[in-house]
């Protein structure tokens, strides 16, 4: 299916028919429901944390939980290394990004099969489901840094200069998140194995990932492959932007790039993927 | 230039499969074995029966038209405005529009229970494709539509199921796209409303917009559309002005096939007699498949005795059941006649009810014939009978699907002193 480009003021000209194999990522027609889109992640965020005593304070309980948890394991009694850093301040500047990611890719992975009666009743790119569901926990993110400020603060860690490379790191942590998630909403239609799949996708990428421990601690010679995980780069990032002490405030750019680089051609290839698989959505959910 | 047409559709054909992997949401392991089988050269065959919903369909529709789909379930209408509407895709065929499209399969998409009415109004006015702006000039217009200005702060899982439809159909009768495709909506709501919302389509048909619709409300078809598209098993089989076309899809309807029931083995009593066929018929014994509520209905019961003998001191009767088993009422030849009857050995009895007082769904009818005080044949849940909503009350009223009691209609007056 395509929309004809069409001058403005022209009578829209749109064509159906039946279409095979990999097609174009047509970005105009994404651009075209972008209203759709703010609407989509608007509702999630209304929506969130409606009928919960705590509201809004979950988003902070939860990183704070695991920090407390990870310190007391894996700082005090595994005596885990932290870089000189606080082990609590080293958890969190991890678990920040890491929650983000976890949950959105989990919300993601539900996200199409949740919109079932949407799916099934109305056009539009079904490209803005998932991807609602991984920007509408950026709001979580927010509260977290909030967090974040007052246990820097706590620990009177001044950030460096580092620190405006942050929205450019969100931006990559969106991204790579979109990737995966729109993978697994895509698949999850077909094969709803995803779903018990996903627990153990997300633990297992968090061990394979510095959020709990250095990547330091990695021997020298898995680094270009540790770094082929795409958050791997991008966590060590964060703790380098947020507490800027971490590797003397250097970010490590080679490994950055390898993570980002494999960050990106997975979302591309997720983005074709779902154009191609999204044809039958419909008939499938 | 602008073209000379709306829509076209040529050769649109969907296919599904039924049974197949694509059906049943397969689970990797399906996926592996079909896999594993591929590679051993096994090949697994079609992988389920396929369904042809829409077999080669071509029409134009000009622009300024308003057009009614009609068949029965399952005939494609549905999967046709899926088509349109860009949800699924065809397995073939080709369709060019030229405007803006926008589709209601269905009122109150994407309504979430926690957010408020004015909060549901911009979420499903966008899903529909409206643009912001578009409903915030409009916004007042649909409150007022809908007659929910005290509660449009309020959660709509607080609102009852008629203000939750009202707020819905006012969201949908403001959406006014060049090209409008209308699957069913109207089949919802109060009478009054529905009312209402025939009249604000009518409107829009008026403005020179081109809408497609899609119902079983011939009625409703009648008034508001000028061409109609009848669509039998997948194919279109007539396209013309709206009155023929409806009366070839009522004439369909009436092709009729008796209930053999000479091989029915779920029956009780002595079985000396036995009911052999039943088939319904309208009021001029013209054979029908379907009741309308409030018009004649005739049950016609054929029965043969095993012996060649009169059947002296009769009763029969046909006992009225609900889906889920309860009985509605029994239409007994005790009750309406002073004396038993003598019936001849074979023949056809016939029940007539001169205003069926059922309304739209399915019911089952249980058959009870006694001959001299035995019971000779009793068949519980012998038959279906399949009622579609008629003017009972010749009001044009119909009993709505959220009332409670739905089911048996009761004529009824009201007076005032």
């Amino acid at each position: 299916m395509r929309l004809a480009r069409t001058p403005q003021n022209a009578i829209p000209h749109l064509v159906i028919e039946p279409t095979s194999g990999w097609k174009a990522l047509d970005l105009a027609d994404l651009w075209r429901y972008r209203e759709l889109f703010g609407f989509l992640v608007w509702r999630d965020v209304r929506v969130r944390y409606r009928q919960t005593v705590l509201g809004a304070g979950w988003a902070v309980l939860q990183p704070l939980g695991n920090m407390l948890i990870f310190t007391v394991l894996f700082g005090r009694l595994a005596g885990l290394p932290s870089d000189g850093i606080p082990y609590p301040l080293f958890a969190l500047a991890g678990l920040l990004p890491w929650t983000f990611f976890a949950s959105s890719i989990g919300s993601a992975a539900s996200s199409l099969v949740g919109s079932t009666h949407l799916i099934t009743k109305v056009y539009f790119p079904r490209l803005i489901i998932p991807a609602a569901a991984v920007v509408s926990g950026l709001v979580d993110l927010m509260f977290s840094l909030l967090l974040m400020g007052l246990l820097m603060a706590w620990y009177r860690v001044i950030p460096g200069p580092t620190l405006v490379m942050l929205p450019g790191l969100v931006l990559a942590t969106v991204l790579i998140a979109l990737g995966v998630g729109m993978w697994l909403a895509a698949l999850n239609v077909r094969f709803r194995d995803v779903r018990y799949l996903l627990p153990f996708l997300t633990q297992i990428w968090m061990f394979a990932t510095p959020v709990i421990y250095p990547a330091s601690l990695m021997p020298d010679r898995y680094r270009p492959i540790y770094f082929l995980n795409p958050l791997s780069g991008l966590i060590e990032a964060w703790r380098v932007a947020l507490l800027g002490s971490t590797n003397n405030g250097q970010f490590d750019w080679p490994s950055l790039g390898i993570s980002g680089s494999v960050g990106l051609l997975m979302l591309v290839g997720a983005a074709y993927d779902f154009r191609r698989m999204e044809r039958s959505f419909a008939d499938l959910v | 230039m602008s073209p000379a047409f709306a829509i076209r559709a040529t050769g649109v054909t969907k296919r599904y499969r039924l049974g197949g992997p694509a059906e049943l949401n397969p689970t990797l392991q399906d996926r592996l074995i079909g896999i594993g089988n591929r590679l051993r050269g096994r090949v697994r065959i079609g992988g389920g029966e396929e369904l042809l919903a829409l077999d080669a369909v071509g029409f134009e529709i000009m622009p300024g038209e308003v057009v009614g789909i009609i068949g029965r379930n399952g005939a494609g209408k549905s999967t046709l405005l899926k088509v349109l509407s860009r949800i699924t895709e065809p397995t073939q065929g080709r369709i060019e529009i030229y405007g803006r499209v926008g589709s209601l399969l269905e009122v109150g998409t994407g309504f979430h229970p926690e957010l408020s009415g004015r909060e549901n109004i911009f979420l499903n006015g966008s899903i529909l494709g409206m643009a912001r702006r578009e409903i915030v000039a409009r916004f007042d217009e649909i409150v007022a539509f809908a007659e929910l200005e005290r509660f449009i702060d309020t959660p709509v899982k607080r609102y009852s199921s008629g203000m939750y439809i009202r707020l819905a159909f006012a969201v949908a009768a403001h959406f006014e796209p060049e090209i409008l495709l209308i699957d069913e909506v109207l089949a919802v709501g109060d009478a009054a409303f529905q009312k209402r919302c025939l009249g604000k389509m009518g409107e829009i048909a008026r403005q020179g917009r081109t809408v497609v619709f899609v119902s079983h409300n011939t009625a409703a078809m009648l008034n508001l559309c000028r061409r109609g598209l009848l669509i039998e098993r997948g194919r279109l089989v007539a396209d013309g002005a709206i009155e023929p076309v409806i009366r070839q899809y009522l004439n369909g309807l009436r092709i009729a096939t008796p209930w053999d029931l000479t091989r029915c083995d779920q029956r009780a009593g002595e079985g000396r007699v036995r009911f052999t066929r039943v088939c319904f018929e309208d009021g001029e014994g013209n054979p029908v498949e379907q009741g309308v509520s409030g018009q004649p209905l005739v049950i016609a019961l054929e029965y043969q005795g095993l012996e060649d003998i009169a059947l002296p001191n009769c009763r029969v009767s046909v006992a009225f059941y609900d889906g889920l088993g309860q009985t509605l009422f029994n239409c007994s030849s005790e009750l309406v006649l002073r004396d038993p009857i003598d019936l001849p050995a074979r023949g056809t009895l016939r029940c007539l009810i001169p205003q069926l007082p059922l309304s739209q769904n399915q019911y089952l009818l249980t058959l009870f014939l006694e001959v001299n005080r035995e019971v000779e044949d009793w068949i519980l849940n012998a038959i279906e009978l399949d009622v579609v909503d008629g003017d009972f009350y010749g009001t044009g009223r119909l009993y709505a699907d959220g009332w409670r009691g739905k089911g048996v209609l009761v004529p009824h007056r009201w007076q005032i002193s």
